[in-house]
This record gives structure tokens, sequence and C-alpha cells, in this order.
């Protein structure tokens, strides 16, 4: 993902968790799936603690609640996994992303994008790239990279910290 | 075989024959008067050349001619195969690689083969060691030496086509001796019916001269495989009643070859043998064995349904397909199995140089080199044999004359050994050295902050600190070792194929590191267990055996939880516990017992669902802070089954028994 959406907007998808709108580059998204079996990673960091089957891969799945410190629930009806496609430190990285509910893709322009606020914000404003601004609300772009560098597996530890700070 | 890049074909051949000279130069050091190591070095020599010239190399055929000039006297016999001079050849052997590869020096090549020249004539067998004395045999073994060949020979049909012009072989076996050449024209069919591309002549030429077998045998090496080739010594009288040769339609009288023909016989076998095995590109291997790993979980899928739906034809074809599936993954994952002494063919050279260097004189006696292993196994061993070896030349063999005072033989011994066990395959490096001084390897631990001093540790657990990072008990820095880097890299590749490393050393005596490495990487056999809504996957290997808890009156004291087996007391772990499973045990607890390394242990399960064809996925560097777990498989219902590391899961029940002692010995306090 380059950093040129600030300044060319981007094609997102757009999907809820709980109440609030995130966005994902839609390039980056491969496929949407209706819940799957899921299987629990036992002793892993709580943002990856499951593992689904994507056509024959063994793909991590993450929960963003956990990142953002919201409660975490049994899927639904309505419960998405986005399998999203990115590049972590120069390595292609497949994950399944868990969501409430798949929104739609669209347009969120440049101009509609603003900085982090570094005050008033629910949520660690490291992990957050941009905030749009669309005609019902607020669209929270989230720093894929940058949740993933942090929060995999070897930093299990520093996971647990940012819930614990959250819930505070 | 279009599409393959000549260039590169010519590069893998030569780097297959540079192998071959390799090893025979390095055997010729050992043996110095079989002339069957001096012939086999040569045809390589003669064989590269010859391809490189075809190819367009023409930096590594003039070397090589040159090379070949040097090397042409040993095999004469006028020159002895001498340490210096197998040193010296090496040397040229390795500027070869360097040229092949696309380096130019031509100054080094000078050089190196001014010292192969002075190599040779200083090694005249009349100047040679008194070991070698008895070596020298005259020029021309006895039974390659006759006053005459008659050499008959018929080209393949095709062979003009393809460029050989047997006007050039004739000329060459002219220059080996004085020539009377015939044609037998019998076979040349009427002028309607030939093809004026094709061969029909038969050759018969006479050479009048001492000449070696082999010379002439080397004319015809290109060709030789497709080609009627008739070598006989003269016979006294020169024979006038020459009988037809066979009608040269080459292709199809290849399998009733002139009696004659049949005197290169080992030569031929091996050509036989070529022709059975084919060169594979190793992505290829690769995606097959994808391919099969995705048989086998749709075949898993099959055999569900199957057993679902009852129907006895199904079910037989399932088991059907079942049975093949696992024929078909036997067979790929066999195509993938390289021996082992391809590997070790390289480590000859490194020890041969070390010893050089370090004037340390040393044996290097390699077993098993039949044994084996996947490829990427073996790929990846590279590396840590190379800094186990290294270490043992440097630090374990002692300098001759220590090794005197201590009454052992001057020369050191490294022996590089491979063999099966179980499903695993050991790799041992032994030597005959100093052996590890505990003593020695603790205070430097505790100087450098690695363990607290004054902790009890046995001389068992102090050994594995050589593996720790920066770890070094070398006095100064060496071009060799002592940087402690060598140690960690043997470490962290071996972890990474999932395998282990033992240490077993005597002070004074030697030591020995044993490399234990799973068979493969790619598909394993497993048994499928069920804790609570969970099931997991242990690699078959490591089961010995499945008792019920109950039956085996687990006792749980004092923080350790044991079962008797046949009166051994077998730890246990709660798989539920380690994996925080929600839910209560069911009734009947089950138990499997694994073995790691010398330790057993009983992993207890609530159900034992059986035996599975596991294809192993790396699980994602997400979780690869997740060590009880060496990879995730798909089931038959395409869910996920986590496979256990049997290696890590005991040590983390370890530590969480640990830790649980620890707990109530703080609430005692």
């Amino acid at each position: 993902m380059s950093t040129t959406i600030e300044h060319h907007g981007m094609n997102a998808l757009t999907f809820h968790l709980e109440d609030e709108i995130f966005a994902v580059q839609a390039e980056s998204v491969r496929e949407i799936l209706d819940p799957v079996p899921i299987t629990r990673v036992p002793n892993a960091a709580a943002f990856v603690g499951g593992l689904i089957n994507v056509r024959g891969t063994v793909v991590p799945l993450a929960d963003l609640r956990v990142v953002f410190g919201m409660e975490r629930r049994p899927p639904d009806k309505d419960t998405r996994i986005i399998v999203v496609e990115f590049t972590l430190d120069d390595e292609p990285m497949v994950t399944g992303i868990l969501a409430d509910r798949v929104h739609e893709v669209t347009e969120i322009e440049a101009a509609s994008m603003e900085q982090v606020p570094s005050v008033g914000m629910r949520w660690p404003p490291a992990f957050i790239r941009s905030i749009g601004k669309r005609d019902d609300g607020f669209v929270v772009i989230p720093d894929m990279e940058r949740i993933f560098r942090t929060q995999s597996g070897r930093d299990a530890a520093a996971a647990n910290l940012t819930e614990e700070r959250h819930e505070q | 075989m279009s599409g393959i890049d000549p260039i590169e074909t010519f590069r893998q051949e030569a780097q297959e024959l540079l192998e071959t000279l390799e090893q025979t130069l390095l055997d010729l050091e050992q043996r110095p008067d079989d002339k069957d190591l001096v012939a086999r070095a040569f045809r390589a020599l003669h064989t590269l050349k010859g391809s490189g010239a075809m190819f367009g190399f023409t930096a590594v055929a003039e070397f090589l001619h040159d090379f070949e000039t040097a090397f042409d006297r040993v095999r004469k016999g006028e020159a002895e195969a001498s340490k210096p001079l197998v040193s010296a050849a090496l040397k040229a052997q390795d500027h070869v690689a360097d040229l092949v590869a696309g380096g130019d020096d031509p100054a080094r090549g000078q050089e190196i083969l001014a010292n192969l020249r002075a190599a040779v004539s200083g090694a005249a067998p009349s100047g040679a060691t008194p070991c070698q004395s008895a070596a020298s045999t005259p020029a021309g073994a006895p039974a390659s030496e006759t006053r005459g060949w008659t050499v008959r020979f018929a080209l393949p049909a095709d062979a003009l086509v393809l460029g050989t012009n047997p006007l050039l072989l004739l000329d060459e076996l002219r220059g080996l001796a004085p020539a009377k050449v015939r044609a037998a024209m019998a076979a040349v069919p009427s002028l309607e019916a030939i093809e004026p591309s094709a061969s029909y002549i038969t050759w018969e030429v006479t050479l009048d001269g001492p000449v070696a077998l082999e010379a002439i045998e080397d004319v015809f090496l290109f060709i030789r495989d497709d080609m009627d080739l008739a070598i006989e010594p003269l016979s006294p009288v020169v024979p006038e009643t020459e009988e037809k040769a066979p009608a040269p339609e080459t292709a199809a009288s290849e399998s009733a070859p002139t009696p004659a023909a049949k005197k290169p016989e080992k030569q031929t076998a091996a050509n036989e043998r070529a022709a059975t095995s084919l060169r594979v590109s190793a992505e290829r291997l690769d995606e097959l064995m994808d391919r099969v790993g995705e048989l086998v979980i749709a075949q898993a899928r099959l055999n569900e349904l199957a057993a679902q739906s009852r129907e006895p034809a199904l079910g037989a074809v399932a088991e059907e397909i079942a049975r093949l599936t696992a024929s078909l993954r036997d067979t790929t994952m066999s195509t993938r199995m390289v021996p082992i002494g391809s590997l070790f063919g390289r480590f000859r050279r490194l020890v041969h140089d070390l010893s050089r260097d370090l004037s340390k004189p040393i044996d290097f006696v390699t077993v098993g080199e039949e044994t084996e292993l996947d490829k990427t196994v073996i790929e990846q061993l590279a590396d840590p044999l190379v800094h186990l070896i290294r270490n043992s030349v440097d630090h374990g063999v002692e300098p001759a004359e220590r090794r005197c005072a201590s009454g052992k033989s001057p020369t050191g011994t490294i022996r590089l050994s491979a063999s099966y066990r179980g499903a695993e395959v050991a790799i041992a490096v032994t030597d005959d050295g100093a052996g590890l001084d505990a003593v020695r390897l603790r205070a430097k631990a505790e100087e450098q902050g690695l363990i607290a001093p004054s902790t009890p540790m046995a001389d068992s657990d102090i050994y594995p600190m050589i593996f720790q990072p920066g770890f070094s008990t070398a006095k100064e820095v060496t071009s060799l070792s002592g940087r402690g880097v060598g140690m960690d890299v043997v470490k962290r590749t071996i972890d990474g194929l999932r395998g282990s490393i033992d240490i077993d050393t005597q002070l004074g005596r030697g030591t020995t590191v044993t490399l234990r490495l799973p068979l493969t990487l790619a598909i394993i056999d497993g048994l499928l267990v069920r804790v609570g809504d969970e099931r997991y996957t242990i690699p078959l290997a490591a089961v010995e055996e499945c008792v019920e808890l109950s039956a085996t009156g687990g006792v749980e004291t004092r923080g350790r939880n044991f079962m008797n087996i046949r009166d051994a007391l077998v730890p246990f772990l709660r798989l539920r516990e380690l994996f925080s499973v929600p839910g209560e045990p069911e009734p009947f607890q089950k138990v499997v017992v694994v073995a790691s390394g010398s330790t057993r242990v009983g992993l207890v399960v609530d159900q034992i669902i059986g035996n599975n064809q596991t294809v192993i996925k790396q699980l994602s560097r997400l979780h690869s802070g997740v060590k009880t777990f060496s990879g995730a498989t798909i089931l038959g219902d395409g869910t996920v089954a986590l496979i256990l590391d049997v290696m890590h899961l005991v040590g983390f029940g370890q530590s969480l028994e640990e830790r649980r002692r620890q707990d109530r010995m703080g609430r005692a306090a």
C-alpha cells in the first residue's frame, strides 16, 4: 500500500465493528467469506487467536475489536470475514479480518480525509491512518501494517497491554 | 528441450563434472596409484573442455586445455599424483568453477597453471616420497598396452545432422598413432534410396603403435552413447579376413552389440543408468508436492462423505482412492529424497583445506552417505554442518604435538555420519579431540551473564551453552571461528527444521554433536485427537502408545503428574489445561504417550479419533510466538487442526509445572 491515499483518495471497502464504520483499501481485499469454522490457537495473542481454511490454505484470523478495545462477541448472521492481502516487512501476508457487517465498496476522496486528532479519540491514534468524512458520519481507516506488526505473535505481551489500556 | 537455456544446462552439467573432479582428486590424494581415478579425473576434464568449447565458454576451454595437458603427464605415468599436485589441481578446479560462473581473471589462471605445471614436473616418480615410490607404474597400464589396435566404428544415422564429422574423428585417431583407415561401404544403399544426410559407412582404423585404450575411447567421448564402437588389440598377425561389420543401422542394432563392443562394459552400464534418470527442476517437484497435498485433503473429505452416506459402492471407491493417494504421496515424497552423500562430498574439501591451513593432519570419515532426506532439509543442512565441522577442526582436534603428548595418534579423526532412527534422521559430527570442558564453559557463561553464578547445573545442561548467540570460549578470534556466531546458526537452522541437537562429550576424548531431523517437511502421518470440541494432530512418528488414564493409576502428587506404565513412571500433561480448553474433562480420559528425545511424556486427551494423513501448512508469522504447534493441517470436513510440536510441548509442560511449584512455594511462605 502506498502513502498516496492522502493525496488521491481511495477505493474502500467499508464495514462495521460495533457502531463504527471502518474502511480497508478495496484493492487489498481478496474475498469476503460467510462465517466458517474457526480454530482457536491456544496461547496466541487474542488479536490473532484463530485460524481459518480459505480454499485449502490456512489463514490467520484477526479481530480488530481487540485492537480497538471493543468487546469480542460470537459471530452472528451478519458476520463476515474479509480476506485481505498486504505487505508486511516486504513479505506478502494474507489474513482474515472479522467484520460485524460488510457495508459497501465506495470512493473516499482525499479532500474528505483528515489527520487523526491526537486527543478525544477512543482508540490508539497510532493504529489509525486517517479519518474520512462521509454524509452519514466518519470512516476510520486503520493502519493495517502497523497493527499487524505490533500485534503479531512475538508481541503478544504488547497486544495484551493495549487491550488492558483500553479497558480502563 | 526447447525453452531451456543451453548455457544454464551447461552450467549445471559443469557443476556436476566439477564435483566429480573434486571428489576424484580427493580420492586420488588417498590412493595416488589408482589408475582408474586418474582416468576418471581426466575424463571429467576432457568432457568439460569439450562442452565448454561447444557452449562458447572459450576461457574455460582454454584453461581446461592447459589443465588437461599438465594432468596428462600424470595419466601417462610421467608424474606422480602427489599431495602438492592434488592441491594445485584442486585450485585449478576452483578456478574453472569461477570461470564457469562468469568470473574472469587470466592472471590468476596463469599463476594456477604455473603451479600445476611445477607440481607435475616436480613430482616425477623418482622424486616421490617413500610411501609413494611403490605406486609408480610404468607408462600406461600393461593391460592397455599393445602394439596397436583395430578400431571399428559406425556412427548413428543422424550423427551428421547433429554435427559430428567422421573425418575429424579419423584425424584425431591418426594423431594418436600411424593409422590405416578403411571404409566399409556395404551398407550404403542404392542411389535412389540414399539419404544424403545419413551416415552409412563403417570405418575400420588400424592404429599401429602403443596407444592407451582410454585415449581411443576419449576420441569418441561425446558420441559414445549412440554409436557402434569396437576396439580390439592388434593380434600379432594383422587380420585380413575381416568379417563384415554389422549393418550400420545403428539405432536398431544397439541391442545386439558385437562381442568386442562388450569390452567397456562398465561404461555401458553407467550409460544405461544415466538414461533411466532425468533432471527435473526443483520447482516442478514442489508444485507436484503441493498438488498431492491438495489431493490428500480432498481425499479426506471424500472419506468423510463416504462414511456418512453408508453407500457400500461409494465406500469401496473411497477406500481405493485413499490407498492410491497414500502411495502417490509416498512416491512423490520419495522423488524429493536426496542421498545425503551429495552434501557430505562438499565437506571433504572443507576438511582438506582446513587441515592444511591449520596444519593439523586430519582424517575425514563419512558414514551413511546413502541416507536420504528431503531436499529442502539437505539444502538447509549445509550451513550448520560447515559450522560444526569447522568447530571440530578448530576447537576440537588438538595440534599434533599436544595429541602426541596425550598419547593419541597425531592425526585427528572427524567422522560425519548419517543414519535413520525411526521417523528421524540422525546426523552426527564426531571428533576425537579435546572434548568440551564443562568448568571452562561454565566460567565463560557466568562471565557473559548467561547463567547466574552458583546456579546448580548438570554438565549436560551446560554443554548446550555453546549454542547461545555470542558465546565463544576462543581466546582470540581467528578467520575460522571465535565470534560465537556459528553455533547460533546451527541452533536456529535446526530449530527451524523442527529438529533437535544432542551433545555428547568426554573431556580429552572427543565430542559428538548429533542433529536429529524429521524425515520430511511436507506430509506426515498424524494421530487425530479431541480435547473438548477442539481437535489436534500429533505426529504419529512421535507416538509410542495410547492408554486409558484410569487404568494407569495416574496420580497427581506434589505438583507433578505421573502415571504408571508397566512399572515405569511417566509424567503426563493435560492438554485441556495446557491449552485452556473450556469445559469439563470427560469421564474416560485417554493418554497418548509420545517420545521426545529420551523423555517420554503422556498427553491426556478426551478422545483418540484415529490416523490421518496430515499435510503440514506452516503457521504465518503472526503465530511465530506460539511454539507449541509446528503447523496446521486441514481436516476432511474443511476445518483447521493444529499439529502439536511434541518437543516444545514437553518443554512448555515442564515450565508450567515449574511455575505451579513456585506458586505453591510462594503461597506456603
